[in-house]
């Protein structure tokens, strides 16, 4: 990476030329430089309101970029060690997409593990491509599941050599690293491409001694949350390619559904995101590491609470840990993950990133500080101290085998009827259910209905997960596939 | 020449205080760290742009913060004090012979340093055998006691700085944890007249009231602070701050004090209406 190049911000200067400028605005936005809305602008501040501009000569077309945005692109391909780079403007639900869309179509199979966030089966409705889920192994002390085996891979794939591609999320929310580049070396052998879901995995690309990043370990294509890890503002988001992919084609993928209306403060926010990284993120992320390390220790000194980290490293569906993740098991206190959850939120006002059944994640990043990290273990003592029970009741997380019956496209637009939920068992369900965050789906389109799957839906509503991605909002009815 | 130090109370008004020259200046980890001295208020340390004390009123403020509690317990002997790395607050306790430990914990080593160096009239007794200082965050460090102490002082900075951990339930919680069944907390409360502290005040008392049985505030005039009318928790699940008071035994002990006196005391906690509205309005609480 040449370092020199990484103290350009394109986009940027772009922007700052066009505002000393002083144009005078007959386009969109309508607001025009917020003299239009100054109740928002009073809300937003003047300068970025003035900063929200469209797309114009000097500043380049996200949909067809050749000047400030293609050499942005250029940039941040060069600090992520890839071919290509897109910036993305409507979330890494949109990078993902352009991923599966690029490479599979209708009737095509897709090998991927169960545990992949709601945005990768959307794209399987949208393109009729048919997945091939690979059983992630489950820790079940800890509830969460683990990594792709590469065994597990190798039979997915010689049984069914005709796929596509492999799609791997990694790491995974909790951390939970697979072996990328043994992975890509197995997919490539048989004609398939490697895809990761790295939304979790911005910093790889730049901290020390963490695990390999997807285009490290010579994957095709990667979709990354710049505004995870990275710094850059909600929605924006990067998709990067490895050299084996047609560049232009998937650009063509992406403007299928991307905005024409990309947002410059977004585009910004990548902009200056990609420069801090290339240029600080190893002390950046030595920082965070160093934050995890020492919550870790804190936490675990407290009893009952496992803060895991390095040493669930196994080597096979625990290739890798990332050691940036702070997360927690709350079993052992008699409490859900999802309780604590609530109780650092209402009794502390400590707002975690998610709670599971039998975990909870703090979001660990570069704008912590070390006296918020004493807050959070305090209160978790404190919650220990005050609400601790019996573990009797505990729910032990099972990894449901999900039965595909048919395509997620296929079952989405079927003809279907409402069915309680108590009376769905043995039914194809023709819509999403999940507990959010983190996203990742119970039921999904063309999934037989069991009544394992019906008892951890009961559960999480009962202890207070938020339960999405059915038609019905208060999740009491499923949608099934009528016959 | 004309130089004036200025604190905005509220974005519409502030105190000014003519200043002869600055003695110190310095950033630290934590926060930005100034001395000046004045012709009216003697030397005032400054803390991120806000007065934390001046030479001529600080005792009003470290007298009301130890006398209190020790005239309502005379028995305590260990004490943990959070904040505080002026001195003030230590140096009034170090008056008490039957105290036998006091640990103070600062999170900022600079304010110590500044303090030792240039308000001699507070860090005076830090050097005193039974004093610990120990630099971390008090949040932290209270977590690592059970039934420890007799009394704890917290004299945090305003609740949004370095010093606001110590406005969370979990510190109050942890401080319950950390202190013996007899024990007792004070705590610095910020004021009750301008809206943003009354706020703050209201929701310091809040957290107190859910962790401890007894919870009372009390009053004292501090002119530099905002308003000048200021505020402190007392907290136990023991002792009733004026029920229980020991005044006979507290004036037998014949420490000599400017601005506290044991009737003083019953007084400091008869509030006028509105502040006592405010309590009640965020007192009615369960207790988890």
């Amino acid at each position: 990476m040449n370092l020199e190049q990484q103290h350009k911000t394109p986009i940027v200067t772009a922007l700052q030329a066009v505002h000393a400028q002083r144009i005078v605005p007959f386009d969109v936005p309508g607001h025009k430089h917020g003299k239009g809305n100054p109740e928002l602008t009073r809300l937003l501040g003047e300068q970025c309101l003035r900063l929200d501009v469209n797309s114009m000569k000097p500043l380049d077309n996200l949909c067809h970029p050749v000047s400030v945005i293609r050499e942005a692109e250029e940039l941040a391909a060069e600090a992520f060690g890839a071919a290509a780079a897109y910036f993305m403007v409507n979330g890494t639900t949109s990078s993902v997409q352009a991923m599966i869309l690029s490479v599979c179509k209708k009737g095509e199979k897709i090998i991927l593990p169960r545990n992949v966030h709601r945005s990768v089966i959307n794209a399987l409705v949208l393109n009729g491509a048919v997945p091939v889920y690979i059983n992630p192994q489950l820790n079940r002390r800890l509830g969460i599941s683990l990594g792709m085996s590469l065994d597990d891979v190798r039979a997915a794939i010689l049984a069914n050599p005709e796929a596509k591609a492999i799609l791997v999320n990694n790491p995974t929310y909790y951390g939970i690293c697979s072996n990328l580049a043994a992975i890509a070396r197995l997919a490539h052998d048989h004609g398939m491409l490697l895809l990761v879901d790295e939304a979790h995995g911005t910093h790889l690309s730049f901290g020390e001694n963490l695990p390999l990043s997807a285009m490290a370990a010579d994957a095709d294509l990667a979709a990354v949350s710049m505004h995870k890890s990275g710094g850059s503002l909600t929605q924006s988001s990067l998709l990067l390619c490895g050299p084996r992919i047609n560049a232009d084609y998937v650009r063509q993928v992406i403007n299928l559904t991307q905005t024409t209306s990309g947002s410059y403060l977004l585009l910004a926010s990548l902009d200056l995101s990609r420069k801090t990284l290339a240029l600080n993120g190893r002390e950046i992320f030595a920082r965070v590491t160093e934050l995890a390390r020492y919550a870790r220790e804190e936490i675990n000194q407290i009893g009952d609470y496992y803060a895991y980290g390095a040493e669930l490293i196994d080597h096979d569906t625990v290739f890798d840990f990332d050691t940036t993740k702070l997360a927690v098991n709350t079993l052992e206190m008699g409490l859900a993950g999802i309780e604590v959850y609530s109780l650092l939120r209402d009794e502390y006002d400590i707002q975690i990133e998610f709670g599971d059944i039998g975990n909870i994640l703090a979001y660990l990043s570069m704008g912590d500080r070390i006296q918020d990290l004493e807050r959070l273990v305090s209160a978790l003592s404190e919650i220990r101290r005050r609400f601790r029970r019996d573990r009797a009741d505990m729910l032990d997380t099972e990894y449901i085998n999900p039965q595909v019956v048919m395509s997620p496209q296929e079952a989405f637009y079927a003809p279907k009827r409402a069915l309680a939920l108590a009376d769905c068992a043995g039914q194809v369900c023709s819509e999403f259910v999940m507990s959010y965050p983190p996203g990742i789906p119970i039921l999904a389109p063309g999934e037989a209905i069991t009544e394992e799957i019906i008892r951890t839906i009961v559960y999480s509503k009962a202890k207070g997960c938020q339960l999405t991605g059915t038609e019905d909002p208060d999740v009491t009815h499923i949608n099934v596939i009528a016959r | 020449m004309e130089l004036w130090f200025s604190e905005k109370h509220t974005p519409h008004v502030k105190l000014s205080i003519q200043v002869d020259r600055q003695l110190y200046s310095a950033q630290s980890e934590f926060q930005r760290i100034d001395v000046f001295e004045s012709q009216e208020f003697g030397r005032m340390l400054i803390l991120d742009g806000f007065l934390m004390l001046t030479e001529k009123d600080e005792f009003i403020y470290h007298e009301m913060l130890a006398h209190v509690p020790l005239a309502v317990n005379p028995e305590i002997r260990r004490v943990l004090v959070i904040g505080a790395g002026d001195g003030g607050v230590v140096r009034e306790l170090t008056r008490y012979p039957s105290i036998e430990s006091i640990d103070l914990v600062e999170i900022d080593q600079m304010v110590i340093e500044a303090s030792r160096t240039y308000l001699p009239f507070t860090a005076g007794r830090l050097d005193d055998p039974r004093v610990t200082i120990h630099i971390q965050d008090g949040l932290k460090f209270v977590r690592r006691y059970e039934g420890h102490y007799d009394l704890i002082v917290v004299d945090s900075t305003d609740p949004f700085g370095p010093g606001e951990g110590l406005f969370t339930r979990e510190f109050y919680g942890n401080c319950y944890k950390a202190l013996n069944a007899d024990g007792i907390l004070v705590n610095q409360h910020e004021s009750p007249f301008y809206d943003v502290d009354a706020i703050a005040m209201q929701r310091a008392h809040k957290r107190i009231v859910e962790s401890f049985q007894i919870s009372r505030v009390y009053q004292a005039h501090i002119p530099t602070y905002p308003s000048g009318h200021w505020l402190f928790g007392f907290a136990s699940n023991r002792f009733h701050p004026v029920q229980d008071l020991k005044a006979r035994e507290w004036k037998k002990l014949g420490i000599e004090t400017r601005y506290y006196n044991t009737n003083l005391h019953r007084g400091a906690f008869a509030l006028p209406n509105y502040v006592q509205h405010l309590l009640e309005d965020v007192e009615h609480v369960d207790l988890g």
